[in-house]
């Protein structure tokens, strides 16, 4: 569905400055058909750019990019994909209504098709109601909104939205998700990129970490979390002083939480079973254990960090 | 192409400057009249010329003002981004708005010039027909339309000299390039006689070679021909659109190109 082959991208960094910045260097990258596909990365990373280059908004330095089967840039493959640009802005002039309907006729869409699919869509986005005022009045998140249904205007194979969740309130971002969800139930491919770490773990089934324009790491959610168990906490109630000095004594931290609960926390290497039984038999009661694994952004820092190590020992 | 010269159309109509600029055009014929009226003799005269200079004046600005913006705003504003990723060839887009601005011009080009019949033939109408038989040319004469209809020939240069500087620059520095060619087109004549006047050939050379390059403006005005009620022959306004339509295509494929290969960072 997407194919990008050592994509590299250079921006001059002023006429006086004759040696580029590169916003990308080398990114191999393929995104299956069906896939929910997250470019990660900090700020400046080059997600953004590399979404760029799959639309020929960017022109590459050198490598390839390729789109549903054509080259980047291709007007066929135009035709069946959509795209939300980051921080999305339209005619001030123009209502969300006439936006679509402009959008429209550039797919060439039948006028009482393209009327009909803007309503469903403007309703379908949750900005029914304030279809026919100018886009001027707009907050912020409704123009992410409005942006997020011109993407959708043709039906498209293929979604490519970038930050889709910028500028939303919790209810727009748990409105958006639950639209790629459906989006992607529907068979779509869908690439976005995000900072948000949450919202990524929670839809993708691969995700690509850039870091200051290289592929830090890419894979399966499956692939990228360790499924080992990094420690316990155990959350006790009537922990006692001499129980908690006696953890203490033997490196295992129990720190106070509210309510008269205390956080016993227990490394990769000890077993929670003889904790809890020595907490029990100590007077205190167990209120809930749960397993310590790897989160995204565990995964996120380490690589980042990783990658300006590399940097540095390299610089 | 077709669709992206209709929302050209629209948003000018929707632009409050261009109502100023119309606006401001009839205001000054009007004034052109009140002037024509305190001055004997020559009061015809002085309307049809300032009426012309009104149309020619107010269509250069609505052509520098929105043209210069057709492209940049789109990107200074970010627009650029969704639009370019609709199935729409770069090259249809600059064409585009190119023939979207032209129809606008056209518009107002009219609108300007009915306000212009409409005010003459009411001059005419009001004087009396010993005054009248003193004229040159009757008051409503239709053949002040062909120095409309090389105006219009002229601002669809400056519509593709806008969009060309658009394309790579900022909207500012597209003004002022935008302007400056068109002052400097209507010397293009002296230009064109440089080397008889200066002793350096190297400096000729250079002054005819630039007249080629720059749009020659002064071949448009017939105003004061017009004015005192002498023709201007259809094969000059051939000439003239021959001209203007070769000079046109040249910048906006020259457009075309620098943006079909142009970075949306």
């Amino acid at each position: 569905m997407i194919r990008t082959e050592a994509l590299t991208k250079d921006f001059r960094a002023g006429f006086w400055r004759p040696r580029p910045r590169r916003a990308l260097d080398a990114l191999d990258l393929h995104v299956e058909q069906g896939e929910i596909f997250g470019l990660l990365g900090p700020n400046g990373a080059g997600k953004t750019t590399t979404l760029k280059l799959l639309l020929q908004l960017l022109f590459p330095t050198s490598g390839r990019a390729e789109l549903l089967g054509r080259p980047a840039g291709d007007t066929d493959a135009r035709r069946r994909l959509g795209y939300l640009p980051e921080h999305p802005y339209f005619y001030d002039y123009l209502t969300a209504e006439e936006l679509l309907e402009y959008f429209g006729r550039l797919f060439g869409i039948e006028p009482a098709a393209r009327r009909r699919r803007a309503a469903a869509l403007l309703d379908d986005v949750g900005i029914g109601a304030e279809r026919t005022l100018p886009l001027r009045k707009f907050s912020k998140g409704m123009l992410q909104r409005v942006g997020l249904a011109q993407a959708m205007l043709n039906d498209p194979e293929l979604l490519i939205l970038d930050e889709p969740m910028s500028g939303l309130d919790p209810i727009g971002r748990r409105d958006v998700r639950a639209l790629i969800t459906r989006l992607h139930g529907e068979g779509r491919t869908i690439l976005f990129s995000s900072h948000i770490l949450s919202d990524a773990e929670t839809l993708c089934s691969r995700v690509a970490i850039l870091a200051k324009g290289h592929l830090a790491a890419s894979g399966t959610m499956r692939d990228l979390l360790s499924e080992n168990v990094r420690g316990w906490e155990l959350v006790v109630r009537g922990l006692t002083e001499p129980a908690r000095a006696a953890l203490a004594a033997r490196g295992i931290d129990a720190g106070a939480l509210p309510g008269g609960t205390w956080l016993v926390t227990l490394g990769p290497s000890t077993r929670p079973e003889p904790a809890i039984a020595e907490l029990a038999a100590a007077g205190a009661e167990l209120v809930s254990a749960s397993p310590k694994l790897e989160t995204l952004e565990d995964v996120f820092v380490r690589h980042i960090a990783d990658d300006t190590r590399a940097e540095g020992a390299r610089a | 192409m077709y669709h992206v010269a209709l929302h050209v159309f629209k948003e000018s109509v929707r632009d409050k400057v261009l109502y100023n600029l119309v606006l401001f055009a009839v205001l000054l014929m009007a004034v052109s009249f009140l002037i024509g009226q305190l001055t004997a003799g020559q009061d015809v005269k002085i309307i049809k010329d300032l009426g012309l200079a009104a149309i020619s004046v107010f269509g250069l600005f609505i052509a520098i003002f929105i043209g210069i913006g057709l492209v940049s705003k789109e990107v200074e504003k970010r627009s650029i981004y969704a639009l370019l990723a609709k199935p729409v060839r770069r090259q249809e887009l600059v064409a585009g708005k190119f023939v979207g601005l032209a129809l606008t011009l056209a518009i107002n080009i009219a609108i300007m010039a009915a306000v212009y019949f409409a005010m003459l033939a009411y001059y005419g109408w009001t004087e009396p027909e010993t005054v009248q038989r003193a004229w040159e040319a009757p008051a409503a004469d239709p053949r002040l339309l062909k120095p409309i209809v090389l105006i219009y020939l002229q601002l669809l240069i400056v519509n593709a000299i806008a969009l060309f500087f658009s394309t790579f620059t900022s909207p500012l520095m597209a003004a002022a390039f935008s302007l400056g060619l068109w002052v400097a087109g209507h010397f293009n004549a002296d230009l064109r006689a440089f080397d008889t006047v200066v002793d350096a050939p190297a400096a000729g050379a250079l002054g005819t070679a630039l007249s080629y390059i720059l749009p020659n403006f002064a071949s448009f005005d017939v105003k004061s021909v017009v004015v005192h009620g002498q023709d201007v022959p259809l094969g000059f306004i051939g000439m003239n659109a021959a001209y203007a339509a070769l000079y046109i295509g040249a910048l906006v494929i020259a457009s075309a190109m620098i943006f079909a290969r142009r970075d949306f960072k």
